[in-house]
């Protein structure tokens, strides 16, 4: 479904990706791991179609189309979806009125008619059920006032309601209780089926043990260093990243 | 894939003609240019005014000469040639019509151009219209049904001639002749307006609406309104206007006097949409409006304005809450846009006791404009738990756009709770790329996110304006992304 293939990509003439491969199926889940500063917000914002980022070389393709000519709002047409670490806030536009927006806006870029609001009730209702969200929460203000809880849970109530194929998860587990995480991956579990992919960046391996990755990719210095299944998230925990970042020296 | 950035966004802004430009060619009524005595006189005359009328606008005049244009806004502009202007002009043919079919095809199609049309407008909205086109009145509509409630709706004019008591003891009792340069120019050279009087104990079953427009290169606009609540009335009335791009300079110089007497409520809603000037600068309607309303005891006055026109806008309306428990209501959008500089906010003078006025200004900044808000919070030492809020917020796009805040206080009795807050931001980078992940184009975003900082206001507004009020915010700051 995604292909990447040598991404160079850099902000303000400095480099931050610097060969990244990486091929992702759907029905998969992969997990991105790394220290700070090792370019894992950077990769999820250049196949999101961030402006700020100059792509100096290699592709990015999800299913068979090059991404590199299309916008931020084309790409998220075509069923790209990035839950933000940090979600802005929108004062004033409440999450019904966005999600509406954002479905309609999608729908008009595949040539599709609004959604029926029967419809679109129906579906929020839906997946406010499945996310646990009081429906209260949803004529609030776009993460206006929102707890950290708050603004991760609307970020996947979104992608619910959006139902993208490709799903990058920024760190979402940063600033969640362990109760809010859970809630967070069981909507993530739900949402998963054999045709769409979920992208997992995180720091720590404990939303690992919520939303279970096929593959475990360690990011560094704006390279995939290493590449393993779930227990290379273990080995992380356990060994830390000073392993990894002598090994490449090496 | 095209980088779409702030700096697009002010290219786009620059570019976006105004979407109302068009002219109706109707023959008119207009005296030579130019400002005196005599011409005070001809148009009291035209207008077939009784003596006292005559002699009211002569005495302005007379205050007028000795008086200075004030220039302590925050805008700058090419002061007004007053003797290089027109004072008068009247459609030529002035029968009263019984039905729309009666009425200038032109301007219906102008009408029809501006998406209210009257036909549709009476038949969707129920809304009764007096509508003003270059100063006189032409049509009224819905007045069977006011009259039965024994409510007034009227043209100025019309109720100097039938209504003089009403007129007489209330016209120029909330802005005095004196009260600034603009009020006196008006109260001597006013051209028509409306007239609106609901009698005690009656609530108004119908929004009242008048459009004005103004429509004759080089003639200046001198509306005047006067709206009267009698005891435990309710009145709601809508003001909305859009005009034609011409070259020159229009002034514009309306006074709206409102009277809440006791119990009493006027809701006071405006569009406001003329010609802003090209991207340029040039050209765009002077907007020097005095708005201000009285509260006599438990009286309620509100004011709600979107105001997205103009080159200059100098407009403050204000209550005086002279009645112990009355309240003043002030929310405002004001949208500047390339050169446009507005000086707009409000004055709440509390008098009596326990008066309590809020205030919600929402100003949004783009181009090289400059919006400010100036607004006045006065306690008087007799007026015992008095309350206040004050919220203004700036919403600023591009880099070269200024959004400034001017709020006094002078409360001179200790029991007064004032409140004042003030944000300022800027449509970030961040929120319009959110939009875009969630599919959301930047065009859209931008209308959604200022959509959002307005809603408070919009709210406000009744239902059928709010509609018209939110299409404007977008065709004052929406281009199509190229």
């Amino acid at each position: 479904m995604l292909k990447i293939k040598d991404l160079h990509a850099s902000i303000d003439e400095k480099d931050i990706l610097r060969g990244i491969n990486l091929e992702i199926k759907a029905g998969e889940v992969h997990a991105i791991m790394g220290p700070n500063g090792s370019g894992k917000s950077t990769l999820a914002s250049v196949i999101a179609g961030r402006e700020d980022y100059e792509v100096t070389k290699g592709a990015i393709e999800l299913s068979g189309q090059p991404l590199e000519e299309l916008s931020a709002e084309e790409r998220a047409h075509l069923g790209i979806f990035l839950s933000f670490q940090y979600p802005v806030e929108i004062p004033g536009v409440s999450v019904t009125n966005f999600i509406k927006t954002a479905i309609n806006e999608s729908r008009k870029g595949k040539g599709l008619e609004d959604m029926p609001a029967n419809e679109m009730l129906k579906k929020i209702k839906e997946k406010s059920e499945l996310l646990e969200i009081d429906r209260k929460f949803l004529s609030r203000s776009l993460n206006d006032g929102f707890s950290g809880g708050e603004k991760k849970r609307n970020e996947i109530f979104q992608m619910a309601m959006l139902e993208p194929k490709l799903a990058i998860l920024d760190e979402t587990d940063s600033g969640l209780d362990i109760d809010a995480m859970r809630i967070v991956a069981d909507g993530v579990n739900t949402l998963k089926n054999a045709d769409n992919a979920i992208v997992v960046i995180t720091h720590y391996q404990r939303l690992l043990d919520y939303i279970v990755p096929d593959f475990v990719h360690v990011l560094y210095n704006g390279r995939i260093v290493k590449s393993g299944g779930k227990e290379l998230a273990l080995e992380l925990e356990a060994k830390g990243y000073d392993w990894i970042k002598s090994d490449v020296t090496v | 894939m095209s980088k779409y950035t702030e700096d697009d966004l002010r290219e786009e802004l620059k570019t976006k003609e105004y979407e109302y430009g068009f002219y109706t060619d109707i023959a008119s009524d207009t005296i030579p240019v130019g400002l005196n005595e005599e011409v005070v006189r001809t148009i009291s005359k035209k207008k077939g005014e009784p003596d006292w009328m005559t002699d009211w606008r002569l005495e302005a005049f007379k205050m007028w000469q000795g008086m200075t244009e004030p220039d302590w806004a925050n805008v700058n502009y090419t002061k007004p040639d007053f003797q290089a202007i027109s004072y008068y002009s009247a459609p030529n043919n002035k029968p009263k019509y019984n039905s729309l079919d009666e009425v200038d095809p032109e301007l219906l199609a102008t009408f029809e151009k501006l998406g209210i049309s009257l036909d549709e407008q009476k038949k969707l909205s129920g809304v009764a219209m007096d509508v003003v086109v270059d100063s006189v009145s032409v049509a009224t509509t819905f007045k069977k049904t006011l009259s039965e409630k024994g409510i007034i709706f009227c043209s100025i004019s019309e109720a100097i001639q039938e209504h003089p008591e009403l007129v007489k003891k209330y016209i120029g009792s909330v802005v005095p002749r004196t009260d600034n340069f603009y009020a006196a120019l008006n109260s001597a050279v006013f051209s028509d307006g409306s007239f609106c009087y609901i009698p005690k104990g009656v609530r108004c079953p119908m929004e009242l609406s008048t459009y004005f427009r103004i429509n004759q290169a080089g003639t200046g606009q001198f509306e005047r309104t006067l709206v009267i609540a009698d005891q435990e009335s309710y009145v709601s009335y809508l003001e909305g206007c859009t005009a034609p791009s011409r070259d020159e300079n229009q002034l514009h110089a309306a006074v709206v006097e409102l009277i809440a007497l006791d119990d009493a409520e006027i809701k006071y809603s405006t569009v406001q949409n003329w010609f802003p000037g090209n991207a340029a600068g040039q050209g765009g309607v002077f907007n020097f409006v005095t708005k201000r309303g009285l509260c006599e005891k438990r009286a309620k006055i509100s004011w709600t304005q979107v105001e997205t026109g103009s080159a200059v806008t100098w407009k403050y309306p204000s209550c005086i809450l002279k009645g112990d428990y009355s309240v003043g209501e002030f929310y405002s959008i004001a949208v500047t846009n390339n050169f446009q500089q507005a000086d707009t906010g409000t004055k709440m003078i509390h008098l009596g006791k326990h008066t309590k006025s809020t205030i919600i200004s929402k100003g949004i900044s783009a181009g090289k404009s400059q919006n400010s808000y100036r607004g006045l919070v006065q306690i008087s030492s007799r007026a015992d738990h008095t309350r206040n809020f004050s919220q203004c917020d700036s919403l600023l796009m591009g880099n070269e756009c200024g959004a400034h805040t001017f709020p006094y206080i002078e409360a001179k009795n200790n029991s007064a709770k004032i409140e004042h807050e003030a944000t300022t931001s800027k449509i970030g980078e961040d929120q319009i790329f959110y939009c875009n992940q969630r599919g959301i184009a930047t065009e859209k975003a931008i209308a959604l996110i200022v959509n959002g900082f307005s809603k408070e206001v919009l709210n406000k507004l009744p239902m059928e304006f709010a509609v018209e009020a939110q299409k404007l915010l977008e065709i004052s700051l929406e281009g199509s992304v190229g």
